[in-house]
């Protein structure tokens, strides 16, 4: 096994789904000749032309609308998002459009499009550039939502997504870029909707996905030291969801924290602490616990920032709660 | 009037052309006639935007295609489908909410559907549909497929920014898309004066470097010939153009809406019914020998009647399952949802 970026791993699926299938192309600003604003399509335009890696203009929601029409006559897009911060601008697109054409058609066209790019905050980049967005997305019927958290996840799910036949939301964490880990040499695929435990534990069941996987992961090492131990449940995919990974891990834990860089309200941890209510109810000993963004937009001074965001010393915090230890 | 041009479109055209449209714009206002009946009888809900009086421009524009060309449409595609080649009594039962509806029943009057023959939809967000359309462009060019592309929307839609955003691209990236916007002069009560700074739509083309051309609207072979320029050069060239046809709507915006009211006048309506597409043809047709009021009333007959078979085999069809609830919306009906979801059907 190699041990590649997160970033590296990204322009690996890209470049064997484009390979394979010549109906794939990717679309969006700065993915051409500029080798990608984050480099995630380094090299692309070099192998397979600007007929397939197209640069656009800065013009979000028409070149996602692209994207949509393109996908309706049997291609199968890539649109990178530079951020998806942006993506309010091609909301209409991904939400009038994409998520409802196969409905409203009775079946007749199929949508089988990526819309990827770096989400989250990164560091001190301020209010407009520093937003989770998934819970967005998530909540629409019709689209996917997928949000790895290692370089070996990042690589097999955007193989999948781009394989798939429903428009998927790939949301890649834009700090998490340099990160390294294993990717091997062979093919894989990581099918969507299927959670991986991260480590495993009998006290509590911590979920989390994308950048705050490693978040959970720091906390449920610090608990270890207190002989508290975590699951730690990445759920990869926030549509669909594996609610079986989760309903098990909190019915053999009976406890429950969620770990959501976004905001709380409407978040997906209501979400998760719903499902969670509703199937495993007689098996809780407390209530789920969520530690989230705080809800305000994202302040720029570090010291804000810091503040703003989950972190391990919250997650071990709330471990301790639902377990009553303080 | 310049009635020597009206009369070399005229002549360009086949007997046989020149009934078909005649036949076509009948077929479309007397469907659309029955149909707003058929909404005062609370079978068709929901929203229902009629074409009456704007005829010309759909029929016309769509005579300039071959049959494996795409067409996009805006919310006010009955006419649109039905020319491209839907049958009558698909349509009927989609207004009806039927599972026999071209879209199962799941549209409903503002989303036709028929990929069979091209009709990409009608879509239901001002201008929110021509990024779709540029992009069946776009994939024509990447395939190097011959197909052309129309993408229909009203005057309103010139103000939103996804029609300029397309614009450029498709000039940008030599995209065969004929964008064809139907000036009906009212964006629902909203003239053209009191929400664009420039009248002139055509004009708009000018930013982008874009072929464009005025038309009557109102005159289906005007219309049939400009649109076949354009579509010849995107077939050509893959080229974009922008074609503004001057139309008139003699309903109000949606079946909800007084013919007139606040923000045009009776008489201006009355005025404008004086241009009434269908009479215009047949009058140059007659004119011509090629069909005398005899002929016109016998098209007519027919007519009424495939309507009349569209609504019986519409009000003859079962409404769509319970489990069609769930079916449609991925690819793999029941795969996302979660178990509870499921069992709230």
């Amino acid at each position: 096994m190699a041990l590649i970026t997160y970033r590296d791993a990204l322009n690996q699926a890209l470049r064997e789904e484009m390979r394979r299938d010549p109906r794939v192309f990717l679309m969006g600003e700065e993915v051409g000749v500029y080798q990608g604003a984050y480099k995630v399509s380094r090299g692309l335009m070099q192998e397979f032309g600007e007929r397939r890696v197209i640069d656009t203009p800065i013009t979000e929601e028409g070149f996602t609308g692209v994207g949509v029409g393109a996908a309706m006559v049997g291609l199968r897009p890539i649109i990178e998002i530079m951020t998806w911060n942006f993506s309010m601008e091609a909301i209409d697109q991904i939400v009038s459009g994409a998520a409802k054409m196969r409905y409203m058609s009775g079946g007749q066209v199929k949508i089988p499009m990526v819309i990827r790019g770096p989400g989250g905050a990164a560091h001190q980049l301020g209010a407009q550039h520093s937003q989770a967005l998934e819970s967005w997305y998530a909540h629409v019927p019709g689209l996917k939502v997928a949000a790895a958290s290692t370089p070996y996840d990042a690589k097999g799910l955007l193989k999948s997504a781009i394989r798939d036949d429903d428009p998927v939301i790939f949301i890649e964490g834009e700090t998490l870029y340099g990160s390294k880990g294993e990717v091997p040499e062979e093919e894989y695929l990581i099918p969507l909707g299927v959670a991986d435990v991260k480590r495993q534990g009998k006290d509590a069941t911590v979920l989390a996905w994308s950048k705050m996987v490693g978040v959970a992961l720091k906390a449920a090492e610090t608990l270890a030291g207190d002989n508290v131990s975590c699951d730690v449940i990445d759920l990869r995919t926030l549509r669909p969801l594996d609610a079986d990974a989760i309903i098990s891990s909190v019915r053999r834990t009976n406890r429950c924290v969620v770990v959501e860089e976004g905001w709380p309200y409407s978040g997906i941890g209501a979400e998760l602490a719903d499902l969670i209510q509703r199937e495993a109810f007689d098996d809780l000993d407390a209530p789920v616990e969520r530690v989230t963004g705080a809800d305000v937009p994202m302040p720029y001074a570090k010291n804000l920032e810091h503040l703003a965001m989950p972190s391990p010393d919250r997650v071990v915090e709330a471990v301790r709660r639902v377990m009553y230890l303080d | 009037m310049p009635n020597e041009q009206v009369t070399e479109h005229l002549t360009a055209l086949s007997k046989d052309q020149l009934l078909g449209m005649l036949d076509k714009m009948l077929l479309g206002r007397r469907f659309e006639e029955r149909a707003a009946e058929m909404y005062a009888m609370q079978k068709i809900g929901g929203f229902c935007h009629l074409d009456i009086g704007q005829e010309a421009v759909a029929v016309g524009a769509i005579a300039a295609l071959q049959p494996d060309d795409y067409i996009f449409c805006s919310y006010r595609e009955h006419v649109h489908a039905l020319v491209k080649g839907t049958e009558p009594r698909r349509v009927m039962a989609e207004l009806f909410g039927r599972e026999t509806g071209i879209s199962k029943g799941k549209g409903g009057s503002m989303h036709l559907f028929d990929v069979a023959h091209g009709l990409m939809g009608g879509h239901a967000i001002v201008g929110g549909h021509i990024p779709l359309a540029t992009g069946v462009g776009f994939a024509m060019k990447y395939e190097q497929r011959p197909q052309v592309v129309l993408c229909f929307f009203g005057e309103a839609a010139v103000n939103i920014g996804a029609f300029h955003e397309s614009l450029n691209m498709a000039a940008l990236w030599k995209l065969p898309v004929v964008y064809i916007c139907e000036n009906n002069r009212y964006g629902m009560g909203t003239a053209i004066e009191r929400a664009s700074a420039i009248y002139d739509v055509a004009q708009r083309a000018c930013a982008y470097d874009v072929a464009s051309e005025t038309v009557d609207g109102m005159d289906v072979t005007a219309v049939h010939d400009a649109v076949s320029r354009a579509v010849a050069l995107a077939r050509r060239e893959t080229l974009p153009s922008l074609i503004e046809a001057r139309c008139y709507r003699f309903m109000g915006h949606s079946m909800s809406d007084p013919v007139h009211g606040h923000y045009r006048t009776k008489q201006e309506v009355e005025e404008q019914k004086q241009r009434d597409p269908i009479r215009h043809l047949f009058e140059q047709m007659s004119s011509q020998g090629m069909i005398d009021q005899q002929g016109f009333e016998a098209m007519d007959q027919r007519v009424r009647q495939q309507v009349e078979e569209a609504i019986a085999f519409a009000d003859g069809s079962a409404p769509p399952a319970p489990e069609a609830l769930y079916e449609d919306v991925y690819a793999d009906p029941y795969g996302p949802y979660t178990r509870s979801e499921r069992s709230s059907e």
